[in-house]
């Protein structure tokens, strides 16, 4: 009996996580939907974003924060896999031990800090040696490269940690040197593993707030140069929220619900990714 | 065309990579440091006790302080039992199967939503349809939902690390299933869930984009569970960005970032020290 009352209660808290996946699906698109309807696809998808007079284009902000994703991977991607081969391939056993945790320590750094080394080094930098106002894509790439470091890192390198190795062995038996070993045999091996993590690096990079306000401008047009600044639809989101009403607000929601589907797509992939492994 | 060879290549890549490994690790050292080269000498008892004066331009950061605690606080007191409780289910009561599966990617999704998501949707519901207003409620609440998957998950790898033998021994001595959890399966657990609880706290002292739409942004000693009140990250966030006070900026960081080496600190020695224990 004892057992029974257990295993019911237990059953229901467990499906809380997704009773609050489904509550925040539920407001998000009960608040954000009506407003896409209301203003129609073509407004909504227009390059005009004036919320208070019934223009509701988010195509400069999807831009971009389509450019400072696909940013922030050229930065992060090859130097997320460097760490994760060099780690479980030619590191020592107490390098490799000591050496993560330190990476993973980079995702506990709250984002704000990395926005404020933002605006104090880098803006200031590429200002001054590079052109541009210095709030730019580019800012907010080298940024986000370094935020989506921890999980590029932590999900590939588990994932070349479980490639038996007998593979490794059988490659370098075969007279492969390590660095052929890594490209022909363990790359490969771990291809799914290493993909979900550049997909959840490219979810913390769409996702990210406060750091990429602070650091890419917030211009609200299309940028032409990587010098230029830029407004993501996450920035959009939070500037605008706190003194929004009425449409408005309801169009900050609409940018949450484009903003949730792009997150809840990648969440797929990625899923779908790692239970083939 | 020449043809490097492979023992070349070799080299140039274990460079190249060594190149690259030693950046990333540079990174990290030099944002710590900068942090706190510039804000160590902004930290005296005074900033650490006093309140709050002109927006931040003077005095100290306690009720900051006080706000992070009690928010935190609640976010865990709510998401530790809830996320502990679905690990046990997920762990001990299924085997596989769809409701594993739906939990899981449930889990999942939350895990990898962005916080101005769950800042949104702890706006509109707590604070405005529940009507909890700005308050360190409706803050908690928001966190406890965010934090939620990082303890599922570390409690769940914690609970399957238990060994087998330990449940059987005890159903062979005439312990049921539940007695199993609670005095033999939990207990054994329990730094490898502490470890999950600690990365919570982290995750929830760090936060800003979800707390700042959801606890609010108010200086004031926060008196009641529905006061509005400002938790560090988002003071540092407006001290920032407002440019208010860049020696308090720093200075703030520089708390926030002790607390977080801190808590990251002691979640790795608990974290090994259950790893070699069973593994």
């Amino acid at each position: 009996m004892k057992d029974k009352i257990a295993r019911w209660t237990l059953l229901v808290i467990a499906f809380s996580a997704v009773l609050a996946l489904l509550l925040i699906t539920f407001f998000i698109f009960q608040q954000g939907v009506p407003l896409i309807f209301k203003a129609g696809l073509k407004n909504f998808f227009s390059t005009q974003w004036s919320p208070t007079h019934g223009k509701f284009g988010i195509s400069s902000m999807i831009v971009g924060s389509l450019m400072v994703t696909f940013g922030a991977l050229l930065i992060g991607v090859p130097l997320g896999l460097s760490c994760a081969i060099f780690l479980t391939e030619f590191s020592s056993k107490t390098l490799q031990k000591n050496l993560k945790p330190v990476i993973e320590l980079l995702a506990g750094i709250p984002s704000v800090v990395y926005g404020f080394i933002g605006i104090i080094v880098l803006v200031p930098f590429i200002r001054e040696h590079i052109g541009g106002p210095g709030f730019s894509v580019l800012a907010s790439s080298i940024i986000l490269g370094i935020m989506i470091l921890p999980t590029i890192v932590s999900i590939s390198y588990d994932s070349l940690l479980v490639v038996p190795g007998t593979y490794r062995a059988g490659s370098l038996a075969l007279g492969a040197t390590k660095w052929q070993t890594v490209t022909m045999v363990l790359i490969p091996a771990a291809r799914s593993g290493i993909i979900t993590s550049i997909i959840l690096g490219m979810g913390r990079a769409v996702g990210e707030t406060m750091a990429v306000i602070m650091i890419a401008g917030n211009a609200l047009k299309i940028p032409h140069s990587i010098l230029d600044p830029v407004r993501t639809i996450t920035s959009t989101i939070a500037l605008e929220l706190s003194y929004s009403v009425g449409d408005h607000r309801m169009a900050l929601f609409a940018c949450g619900t484009i903003l949730f589907i792009i997150i809840i797509i990648l969440n797929i992939i990625a899923t779908k990714l790692t239970r083939r492994t | 065309m020449f043809k490097i060879k492979p023992k070349t290549t070799q080299v140039i890549a274990y460079s190249v990579l060594l190149a690259l490994t030693v950046i990333t690790i540079a990174v990290l050292v030099f944002i710590i440091l900068f942090i706190f080269k510039n804000g160590i000498r902004e930290l005296s008892w005074s900033f650490l006790t006093q309140p709050t004066k002109e927006m931040g331009k003077e005095g100290g950061i306690l009720p900051s302080i006080v706000g992070t605690l009690l928010v935190t606080l609640f976010s865990i007191i709510i998401a530790t039992p809830i996320g502990v409780g679905s690990a046990i289910y997920l762990t001990e009561y299924t085997k596989g199967g769809a409701i594993r599966r739906i939990i899981s990617f449930g889990a999942d999704c939350l895990a990898g939503m962005p916080s101005i998501i769950f800042g949104l949707f702890g706006f509109i519901f707590f604070v405005i349809m529940l009507k909890m207003g700005w308050s360190i409620l409706s803050g908690g609440l928001t966190l406890a939902i965010m934090i939620l998957p990082t303890i599922i998950r570390t409690s769940e790898e914690a609970i399957k690390s238990v060994p087998n033998a330990y449940r059987e021994i005890s159903y062979s001595l005439g312990g049921g299933k539940l007695d199993t959890i609670i005095k033999i399966v939990l207990p054994t657990a329990l730094p490898g869930i502490l470890t999950g609880v600690i990365l919570g706290i982290g995750r929830a002292i760090s936060e800003t984009a979800a707390v700042i739409f959801t606890a609010g942004s108010s200086l004031n000693m926060p008196t009641s569970l529905f006061s509005s009140t400002r938790t560090l990250a988002v003071h540092f966030y407006i001290l920032a960005r407002e440019g208010i006070s860049m020696p308090k900026a720093y200075g703030t960081a520089t708390v926030l970032i002790i607390i977080i080496l801190l808590i990251n600190f002691i979640a790795y020695r608990l974290m090994h020290k259950f790893i070699s224990k069973y593994y």
